[in-house]
């Protein structure tokens, strides 16, 4: 008989363990599925993990695209993993993400064709400030009624890609596009591109940023009061607010930074790789966030390489429908099979297994 | 003194019911129960006494087949007993009253005896027979009432109604007097009583000792693990029972004489509806607390305790009335800012509310000390400042941890106790309100614990204990109140005050008319 057996303190060990028997769980659960799909298991495992980096005809291509997908994954799920420490679980990212896109977007063809310094910084901060009106529609709502801020926040993210939908349509369709959905390109218009940093290597102002939460989290975490209250929240609301911590405000504080980093991320998305508004423009990086957080156990340097290898099985399942015609779908289920695993596996952290009858042992 | 409880009583073997012979229990890291041998009479009242952590609670675990020894043996009526689980041990006349009840707030008192049923008979005959059974043994219970309704006493009546309609042989109760007020008590040892006399053996596990000198045929006392002598209570003082259980000679707090000067807290017509709907609200409290003075409040679990220091601890704010400091009118302000105000309170949760469970004593320590202990710089943490501060707890209290990083869940829940009240008292509070400073604590422990607050009295602080423990409140208090249902009766002078005074102020027996018709 196999039994569990609680862990008197959870095992630090198996906290580091976790994530990666997930990713190990992950490609052979998956290439089960791929094999059940006619395809060699082990040759889509080594397209979607090894030819991205180290391919000799593609990597020069796709290396870059690391950066370019971790950046926004990173910086969102910064983000979260501050209101998911605290227990507040902000679930419509992605919503967030789509309205900074379009608020900051909206900035910058505002002041097209004019040629200004200030046009970036203004629109990088619309972006923010989008995102973060966004998220505190479910954040007030929770506050002043108390309501579920995973349903409502959810919600938004299809109220927002309807958003979306529309400004690409109407508001802010390019007058030049010939009738055609989108915005003008921002990669024509460079007073307001996000272009890389330094060239060929998918490094631009949005990675730059995701980089530097990374470092802020870390300290907020670790060094300041604030961050100090929300991990506090999260082990125990009520040693919380014994201690001083006021739920309503921390809700607000959590809810706010982590919708103004996916608006932040949209933007610089919007600005930069993608160049444009428009119906297909936003690539479900707010839910991969999810993942990214989790993966990277609430954990900024976590966060950091969860972002890095969600980003690698981005542009390796793209890679895998181009070369064995593999569905688009699959590679979803295989991001979701990741952060099933990890939960799954979460289990090993506070329980042990025994093998054998109970008080044998 | 023999260890094999059988030897030396010269009884036939069919007169002993229960027989327990060598049982060993290790845990990781501690021997629970080492050889471990007593054996118990029909219709005997037999006390198992131990402070915290002496190993009554997994002996009773074994005897009720929660858990299964590493070695000995029973024995049941002179057959061999080995229950695998509560179900077999119930079906061989094995019953339990636990210490925490298992019943649901929101179902009648019958529908919760019926959970815990085998084969429960229909709800009306069910019921018939809950007030036959209530009446019998002088129990007074409506089957009918919502569990969520009833006292803690009544709470207690259900599950030890739900263990007699089994008709068991033996009846372990665990602490079962540390819900009830004096008279309750009166009433629960008269069922025992009788039940005794019927020939229902009771194992009853307690650590008051005028009770078990009351009640009890027989006492095993335990002391890590072992027994340490079985002896008649009846033959024996309070003090050298207690001394047997703890094995050194017990510290009596002391008072430095010390006078009582101005109001420090002044708390006026307070008023606070329960956040929830079995919680209680307070209704009209009014008491003041002099500089130097120990203001003791009894009064049996749930009648407000936990309202009243959120109250002054600024977790929640009432509805009317005021609070106030030196002065100054405090009810509007939050916990951290009448802490500035060395307004310092420790709740009775040790795990989950006084502390948090997973975080380091060091995070633990900056917790409530972030403001007067100055630990943190323009919002950013001094950790080096924090890890001291943790220290000079660990130091001054006694806190037994292998070192600060320790997580507040590792510690017993004596020493977390130390360290939560060592850690408001260390910040030098003007008022210091604690809930239940001794809960689980043992006894060398809660002399220090009772010590301390009469120090921090003795130099000019107003300290509030909030107890279940009358013979805490007795020994450290200079004035007594009582909470009943979410009101305080008057301060009085614990000079001269009576058992009986002190019941009344509690709120007597609820149900007590019915039982004595």
């Amino acid at each position: 008989m196999i039994r569990l057996e609680k862990r008197p303190v959870p095992s630090k060990l198996w906290t580091y363990l976790t994530p990666i028997a997930a990713v190990v769980a992950t490609m052979v659960a998956g290439g089960i599925l791929f094999a059940f799909l006619g395809k060699d298991p082990v040759e889509v495992i080594r397209i979607i993990f090894w030819d991205p980096l180290f391919h000799p005809d593609f990597s020069a291509y796709s290396r870059p695209q690391l950066l370019v997908k971790a950046g926004p994954l990173i910086l969102i799920a910064i983000g979260l993993s501050l209101g998911f420490r605290a227990g507040i679980w902000n679930i419509g990212a992605e919503g967030q993400y789509i309205i900074g896109a379009i608020c900051g977007a909206a900035v910058g063809l505002a002041f097209y064709p004019m040629d200004a310094w200030f046009i970036f910084p203004l629109m990088i901060i619309a972006g923010a400030i989008g995102g973060l009106l966004w998220a505190m529609i479910p954040a007030l709502l929770k506050t002043r009624f108390g309501t579920n801020e995973i349903l409502v926040s959810l919600m938004l993210v299809y109220v927002a890609s309807n958003q979306l939908a529309s400004v690409s349509q109407g508001l802010l369709r390019n007058p030049d596009g010939m009738g055609f959905p989108g915005s003008r390109n921002f990669q024509q218009y460079p007073a307001a591109y996000n272009a890389e940093l330094i060239a060929g290597t998918g490094m631009h102002w949005g990675v730059l940023t995701a980089f530097l939460a990374v470092i802020a989290a870390y300290i907020l975490l670790n060094r300041h009061i604030l961050g100090f209250q929300i991990r506090l929240t999260g082990e125990s609301p009520r040693a919380a607010r014994f201690s001083g911590v006021r739920p309503k405000l921390l809700i607000l504080f959590c809810m706010g930074v982590s919708g103004a980093a996916a608006g932040l991320a949209g933007i610089f998305e919007v600005s930069g790789p993608s160049g444009q508004i428009n119906i297909s423009f936003n690539a479900g990086y707010g839910f991969t966030a999810i993942i990214v957080a989790f993966l990277g156990r609430l954990h900024p340097v976590g966060i950091l390489l969860a972002g890095l290898l969600l980003a690698l099985t981005y542009i390796g399942g793209e890679l895998a429908q181009l070369m064995l015609g593999l569905p688009a779908a699959a590679i979803q289920v295989f991001q979701g099979m990741l952060l099933f695993f990890l939960l799954a596996m979460d289990v090993f952290t506070n329980y042990r297994i025994r093998i054998g009858s109970p008080e044998a042992a | 003194m023999t260890k094999d409880g059988t030897e030396g009583e010269p009884k036939v073997p069919d007169q002993t019911l229960l027989s327990v012979n060598g049982l060993t229990k290790a845990y990781p890291g501690v021997v629970a129960n080492n050889n471990v041998s007593f054996s118990i009479k029909p219709g005997e009242v037999h006390a198992l006494l131990g402070e915290n952590g002496a190993g009554k609670s997994t002996l009773v675990k074994m005897i009720y087949g929660l858990v299964r020894p590493d070695s000995g043996d029973m024995a049941l009526n002179g057959a061999p007993y080995t229950p695998s689980e509560p179900r077999a041990a119930r079906a061989s006349g094995v019953a339990m009253v636990f210490q925490h009840f298992s019943l649901f707030d929101a179902l009648s008192v019958a529908e919760n005896i019926a959970l815990g049923m085998e084969n429960p008979p229909k709800q009306n005959v069910l019921s018939a027979q809950i007030r036959e059974v209530s009446e019998t043994y002088g129990l007074p219970l409506d089957p009918e009432r919502l569990v969520g309704e009833l006292s803690a006493g009544e709470r207690q009546r259900v599950e030890i109604i739900r263990c007699l309609l089994q008709n068991p042989k033996i009846l372990i109760m665990d602490e079962p007097t540390s819900v009830l007020t004096p008279q309750e008590v009166e009433i629960l040892f008269e069922t025992l009583r009788k039940l005794s006399a019927e020939g229902t053996a009771i194992l009853y596990i307690s650590h008051k000792l005028d009770e078990i000198r009351a009640l009890c045929d027989s006492a095993t006392i335990l002391r890590l693990g072992e027994v340490v002598d079985i002896c008649n209570p009846h033959e024996k003082t309070a003090r050298e029972l207690a001394e047997m259980m703890v094995g050194q000679t017990l510290h009596t707090p002391s008072r430095k004489p010390h006078k009582q000067e101005g109001v420090v807290l002044q708390v006026s017509d307070l008023s606070m509806r329960s956040a929830t709907a079995f919680g209680t609200s307070l209704k009209d409290i009014s008491f003041s607390v002099h500089a130097g003075e120990v203001l003791g409040i009894g009064g049996v679990a749930g009648n407000g305790q936990d309202e009243l220091l959120a109250a002054i601890s600024g977790e929640t704010s009432p509805d009317a009335g005021t609070v106030t400091v030196h002065g100054t009118p405090v009810q509007h302000l939050g916990p951290n800012q009448r802490r500035k105000l060395a307004i310092l309170t420790a709740p009775e949760e040790r795990l989950g509310h006084a502390a948090a469970p997973d975080m380091s004593l060091i995070e633990n320590a900056l917790m409530t000390g972030a403001i007067r202990e100055n630990l943190t710089n323009r919002g950013f943490l001094k950790w080096g400042a924090a890890k001291t501060f943790a220290e000079k707890i660990i130091a001054n209290f006694d806190v037994r941890t292998p070192s600060p990083n320790n997580a507040a869940r590792a510690l017993s829940g004596g020493n977390l106790q130390k360290f939560v009240v060592g850690r408001e008292i260390l910040q030098r509070p003007d008022v210091l309100v604690v809930n239940q400073p001794t809960w689980g604590v043992d006894a060398a422990a809660a002399a220090d614990i009772r010590q301390a607050l009469l120090d921090l009295a003795a130099q000019g602080s107003a300290v509030i204990a909030i107890s279940q423990d009358l013979d805490e409140l007795m020994e450290i208090s200079d004035n007594f109140s009582a909470l009943n249902e979410g009101r305080l009766t008057a301060p009085r002078s614990v000079q001269g005050l009576t058992v009986d005074e002190i019941g009344l102020m509690m709120g007597g027996a609820h149900g007590m008319e019915a039982a004595h018709v």
